[in-house]
């Protein structure tokens, strides 16, 4: 970091590592808490009933509309259906969704990207026009115009947010890929008489791929927010099941009853972005800052 | 000699001059190629447009019907006419007619963007105030205020837009009242839609100018202004300040294009009038003229904002003139 640099041939190092040790210890917190929240939210995913007694759709119409409580904790919709036991349950969805989106993303971005870095002038030109106009469109508006020719529902949201997001990171992939192909390593291998092959399994690949285990951990925080935000226009996942965007198109309507209806499945997504989101950015710092960051 | 210095000064600007030509060229390639693929990806669509002319997978037209339809749009000619007679159309600023109202998109999309097109404008313009303001108040201050700014910047700029605006919408319209709940088009209906597009927008520039002003506060220049006995706002406002915002005016470019998007979510929100609406009721029920339409509008404007900021770059900063 420029800042604590200067500072250190200023003031000498001790102040300097004692700043770095605070910034550290106050970002360790964050990582864990962090880290936590991944984790709990894993666990919803995987067995929900762990966490949540009821079942997510047992309808109580004698029940609705509870405000939060003891008994319900995140309070209770319009068919007296618990919202702690909803959000619970929705993780599944909204986690796998953008755990997919992210994957099929990046796969088009690898492909892309590496045939464009390797594949020499003309198809790097050709691909990064392609690109270009990609780029044209903001990548929600991407997804929109996906779902506009293939029609509502789930697949088609995962794969209209992947397409949404591909071309971000096929660029970054390709920019990362020229870069290593330029290095002195490379050049190494290329000089030991190692074969092109070789070199572009052993050395190129592997070192080029490195930074996307940071770009895919964010990137499924903004999968999750995107593919919550084409549930939550009705053109994602629909509204009786309980991922969390179709959950707030649901509740919608009775803001003005109920604002923990609206609420705390929102916060859930914000929750869960921002964990995954810091996550992230650790393990850039661990990567840039190399062993002793 | 002045003849030299005029000789280069002529020279950069020529090639200025070339570079900006090219860059307008390059916009117009891409444009092209934009709405070719607006239009192949549309005709890859599964499912007859005849039919959802005439009222979707419900109804029950007779064949008769659906092939005067094919005629009456064309869909009965090979693609390739087809596509001739939309790109002939889009120069003409004609867009077709919408399946399903009926009306010509050009008219649609002209009656419904003067809202977007405020909403977009003011929320950038109010995303910047938030972020400068943020960044003269909170960087390079003691510790804890530093970390506050960029904490908050972190958070705010990770949050959906649908949800901040709901929350927006039940704390400052349902509980305290102090604005219309939705619908208004006046002022004040304006300000909650435009803080929900502001605010993360304003955590993404806020990031990048805190960044840039830290590094410029370190430069030899502040020192020396300081020891011309410069005050510390003076120092802020008159020299860090103008180089920390020009990372941010890159940006500019692709927020202008995201704010467009976006407003799609919030409009839904606050239930306001505008292309938002549009687009969404045109996807929802596949009126692929309308969404075409209001897609390639977003794309030139994003495209035209980028590259109106390169220009900007050019005549801002002459270290890029000489450059590549």
């Amino acid at each position: 970091m420029v800042t604590s640099l200067t500072e250190a041939l200023v003031v000498g190092p001790g102040i300097e590592t004692h700043v770095r040790r605070r910034r550290r210890l106050s970002f360790r917190l964050g990582v864990w808490l962090s880290a936590l929240l991944v984790v709990f939210v894993t666990v919803a995913a995987v067995d929900p009933s762990l966490l949540a007694s009821g079942a997510p759709d047992t309808i109580n119409l004698g029940h609705s509309f509870i405000a939060p409580s003891w008994s319900h904790l995140l309070g209770t919709d319009p068919s007296g259906r618990d919202v702690y036991t909803r959000v619970i349950y929705g993780a599944r969805q909204s986690l796998v969704i953008g755990l997919l989106a992210t994957l099929i993303a990046m796969v088009i971005a690898i492909i892309l990207g590496v045939t464009a870095g390797l594949g020499g002038r003309w198809v790097d030109a050709l691909i990064n026009r392609f690109l270009e106009v990609l780029f044209a469109f903001p990548g929600l508006l991407l997804a929109f115009l996906f779902v506009a020719i293939f029609g509502t529902g789930v697949v088609t949201e995962v794969v209209a947010v992947a397409v949404g997001s591909a071309p971000g990171y096929a660029r970054m992939i390709r920019g990362q890929v020229l870069a290593v192909k330029g290095s002195g390593y490379v050049e190494a291998a290329y000089a030991l008489g190692h074969a092109p092959r070789r070199v572009i399994s052993r050395q190129i690949v592997p070192n080029a791929m490195r930074p996307l285990v940071v770009l895919a951990t964010m990137g499924v925080g903004q999968s999750i927010v995107w593919a919550s935000s084409l549930s939550f226009l009705g053109l994602g996942v629909a509204p009786p099941s309980p991922e969390w965007g179709a959950m707030l198109d649901a509740g919608r309507d009775y803001t003005l009853q109920a604002w923990w209806l609206e609420i705390f499945p929102g916060l859930a997504i914000v929750l869960c972005t921002l964990a995954v989101t810091s996550l992230g950015r650790y393990f850039q710092q661990k990567l840039d800052g190399g062993i002793g960051a | 000699m002045p003849s030299l210095s005029t000789k280069v000064g002529l020279w950069t600007r020529h090639r200025m001059l070339r570079r900006l030509v090219g860059r307008v060229a390059g916009v117009v390639g891409v444009l092209f190629a934009v709405s070719t693929l607006t239009f192949l990806a549309a005709h890859l669509m599964p499912g007859d447009p005849a039919l959802t002319i005439l009222g979707g997978a419900g109804s029950h037209p007779t064949r008769v019907e659906l092939l005067a339809i094919d005629r009456q749009y064309g869909f009965d000619k090979s693609l390739v006419v087809q596509y001739v007679t939309f790109t002939g159309h889009l120069l003409l600023g004609n867009l077709g007619t919408s399946y399903i109202l009926k009306e010509r998109v050009s008219t649609i999309i002209a009656q419904q963007m003067g809202p977007t097109f405020v909403l977009t404008i003011v929320s950038l313009v109010l995303s910047w105030v938030l972020a400068v303001g943020g960044t003269l108040l909170t960087a390079r201050r003691n510790r804890y205020t530093s970390a506050f700014g960029s904490g908050a910047e972190i958070f705010v700029a990770g949050l959906p837009q649908y949800w901040l605006g709901i929350i927006l919408m039940v704390v400052f319209a349902f509980r305290l009242r102090w604005f219309p709940v939705e619908g208004g088009t006046g002022v004040a209906g304006l300000v909650l839609p435009a803080l929900t597009l502001a605010i993360p927008l304003a955590g993404f520039i806020g990031q990048v100018t805190r960044d840039e002003f830290s590094s410029v506060m370190e430069q030899p220049f502040v020192l020396s202004a300081r020891t011309r006995g410069m005050g510390d706002t003076g120092v802020r406002v008159r020299h860090a300040l103008r180089h920390s915002i020009l990372p941010g005016i890159t940006l500019s470019g692709w927020a202008l294009g995201s704010l467009f998007s976006t407003a799609v979510i919030v409009e839904a929100v606050f239930a306001r009038q505008g292309l938002g609406q549009v687009l969404v009721n045109a996807v929802s029920q596949r009126d692929i003229p309308v969404v075409i339409g209001v897609t390639l509008l977003v794309a030139v404007v994003y495209v035209v904002a980028n590259l109106l900021v390169d220009l900007v770059y050019l005549v801002a900063d002459p270290r890029l003139r000489s450059a590549g």
